[in-house]
């Protein structure tokens, strides 16, 4: 079980003007922002679930991770996951969860991976039987047989994708916190990544908070989203629930017998896409029975799909929205300096 | 809900693991790192120095070949002890890579402490050809004879190698308080080599600022070098030997102690930026 109640993450943040006068002036005097990064945070989570963790850049998603790993001590609020208070670090919480991200590794460079999952096997206490079993199950899901065995400097980016997760699963934690599993990956990785977590969910029964930017990472994996925005919360339940709020509209695909007027179909809705062959139409739920009935009567239709509008331009709505909403209140997040809510990128330390 | 082994307990059951995976990466680029032990030359500068400079007489009742003795175990001493952590955390504090060690069950000290033991046995190699040189330089006589001392010798190298992961691991700790704590290291190193027998022999001094010549035995600079070198010179008697060992180990255990209270204080600060 995660329980996140009322978290708040707020980073001292040193900032200065680019030049040399500005460098020479933060010698003397220093300027620090704080920068909320998350705000007022709650949310559960329960065992086995897979949830997808959405956001713009700077939303606060990596951060709340990361206070969820217990990288991070929270500002304010209160963390459990699986009864641990995550910022202890104690052993045990250690041994039952991981944190994937995406741009980062654990592997050791200059070795190949085999000896990252020797040392694993090691520091996270797993039996050798135990680690062997595991260890083969993974490598053959992901096909890492070969890739094990080069130095970790001289693999692609996707065989060092695998072989991070495959390190970051061999103690079989219980909570996987994924940030950014798939990011870089050509397609075919990407799918191969993704049905790994699903088949590692569904057959150990992990949890999974997965933050990604493909959306079909999220249409695969998470039945449930929670979008954060500024720190904020901006929805939390099932995908279809956020596809029908933040867009309560269907589109409809319409194969052409032949090709057809722009404005015959713009007398229907609103058009989308117009060739020859296809055309796309966006209509409201409440008029979707009418305007495929007026599809079909009155063009030569030959073939007709509906579908929900793609995830992507679902989030970009609810963004826009969410940051309408932001500029509009004067308590906005974004701390006195206005910037990311989401940790700076680069740099330590705040003196 | 059943509680799994302690810390501790995990790391030492890692330990050796650690070590070995320590040596893997040691070895991996097998030319640098010969190349980067073998910069170690200040002693053997030093040694042309000093060398020349006895020519008219002893200094402090170190003639030519005293001096020799003294500055070839001296950079035996600096091999046996070397330790590179300072550089490994600011690098891993600034660039947000120690958030992947926090994340795992063993204190990642422990992981740092591994790796740079590691490279000790590529060092004990690289020490047995100048320990060869030295024998065939000096010979036997310049050097203690009593087994008694030589097993304090070995205790006395422990108790530095210690002195010195602890203190760079305190400054490594402090960049979690600062945006870099490189600088503080180069100034501690400045006062390791004025103050541990690194430069010059600390006997120097006991003529002309014997005040100052007894303080430095009260800092941890002279264990870090004067100490063990003198040892294996045989200029200590046991007694004196024991009474010097309980100060370094004193220091030992007090730098242990005060990583511990920075290192606790400090990771409560990690912002893991860029992690």
């Amino acid at each position: 079980m995660i329980r996140v109640a009322h978290l708040t993450k707020e980073f001292r943040v040193h900032r200065r003007d680019a030049g040399l006068a500005a460098a020479v002036r933060s010698l003397f005097r220093r300027r620090y922002d704080t920068v909320t990064a998350v705000r007022d945070l709650c949310v559960e989570i329960v065992p086995g679930e897979r949830v997808g963790f959405l956001g713009p850049n700077g939303a606060g998603k990596t951060t709340t991770l990361k206070v969820l790993a217990g990288l991070l001590h929270p500002t304010g609020g209160e963390v459990r996951v699986l009864g641990h208070v995550p910022q202890r670090r104690e052993p045990d919480f250690l041994r039952q969860i991981t944190l994937v991200m995406g741009q980062k590794q654990q592997l050791l460079w200059d070795l190949p991976p085999a000896d990252t999952f020797e040392l694993n096997r090691a520091v996270y206490s797993v039996p050798e039987a135990d680690f062997r079993v595991r260890r083969d199950e993974i490598v053959e899901l992901l096909g890492i047989g070969d890739t094990m065995r080069k130095p970790t400097r001289q693999l692609s980016l996707g065989e060092r994708m695998k072989c991070e997760l495959c390190a970051a699963l061999l103690h079989g934690p219980r909570v996987l916190f994924l940030d950014e599993p798939t990011i870089g990956l050509d397609v075919s990785m990407q799918h191969t990544v993704r049905e790994f977590i699903r088949v590692t969910n569904e057959r150990h029964g992990s949890t999974v908070l997965l933050t990604s930017h493909y959306m079909v990472d999220v249409l695969a994996l998470c039945p449930r989203v929670i979008v954060i925005d500024r720190g904020r919360l901006c929805f939390d339940g099932r995908l279809e629930e956020l596809v029908r709020s933040a867009r309560p509209e269907k589109r409809i695909v319409v194969k052409l017998e032949r090709p057809v007027e722009r404005a015959d179909l713009e007398a229907i809705g609103h058009v989308v896409r117009h060739d020859a062959a296809v055309a796309v139409l966006q209509v409201g739920n409440a008029s979707l029975r009418e305007a495929m009935a007026r599809l079909l009567a009155g063009l030569p239709v030959a073939d007709l799909t509906v579908e929900d509008p793609p995830l992507e331009e679902v989030m970009r709505d609810l963004f826009a929205r969410e940051a309408g909403a932001a500029g509009a209140d004067a308590d906005g997040t974004g701390g006195p300096g206005g910037g990311s809510a989401e940790g700076p990128e680069e740099g330590e330390g705040d003196e | 809900m059943s509680r799994g082994p302690s810390s501790l307990a995990i790391t030492l059951r890692a330990f050796p693991t650690l070590l070995r995976v320590g040596f893997a990466d040691a070895v991996a680029y097998r030319a640098e790192m010969v190349v980067w032990m073998l910069t170690t030359t200040m002693p053997l500068v030093n040694l042309a120095l000093w060398h020349t400079a006895a020519a008219g007489g002893p200094i402090a009742g170190f003639g030519q070949t005293q001096l020799t003795a003294y500055f070839l175990a001296s950079f035996i001493v600096r091999q046996l002890t070397g330790c590179w952590v300072v550089w490994e955390m600011n690098f891993e504090i600034r660039t947000g890579r120690l958030s992947q060690r926090l994340l795992r069950p063993v204190s990642p000290l422990a992981g740092y402490m591994a790796e740079n033991l590691a490279a000790l046995p590529l060092r004990v190699l690289l020490s047995l050809p100048m320990a060869l040189v030295l024998a065939f330089v000096v010979g036997g006589r310049e050097f203690s004879h009593d087994p008694a001392i030589w097993l304090m010798v070995v205790l006395a190298l422990c108790l530095a190698w210690l002195i010195i992961f602890f203190s760079m691991a305190i400054l490594g700790t402090l960049a979690l308080y600062l945006e870099s704590s490189s600088s503080l290291w180069f100034m501690w190193q400045g006062l390791f080599f004025a103050f541990s027998g690194y430069l010059f022999p600390l006997p120097f001094l006991e003529a002309h600022a014997p005040r100052l010549f007894h303080a430095l035995h009260g800092l941890p600079f002279y264990y870090q070098s004067g100490f063990p070198l003198e040892l294996m010179l045989g200029r200590h008697d046991r007694a004196a030997a024991l009474h010097y060992l309980g100060i370094e180990a004193c220091w030992a255990l007090g730098l242990g102690l005060l990583l511990a209270v920075v290192w606790r204080a400090g990771v409560k600060r990690w912002n893991a930026y860029g992690a």
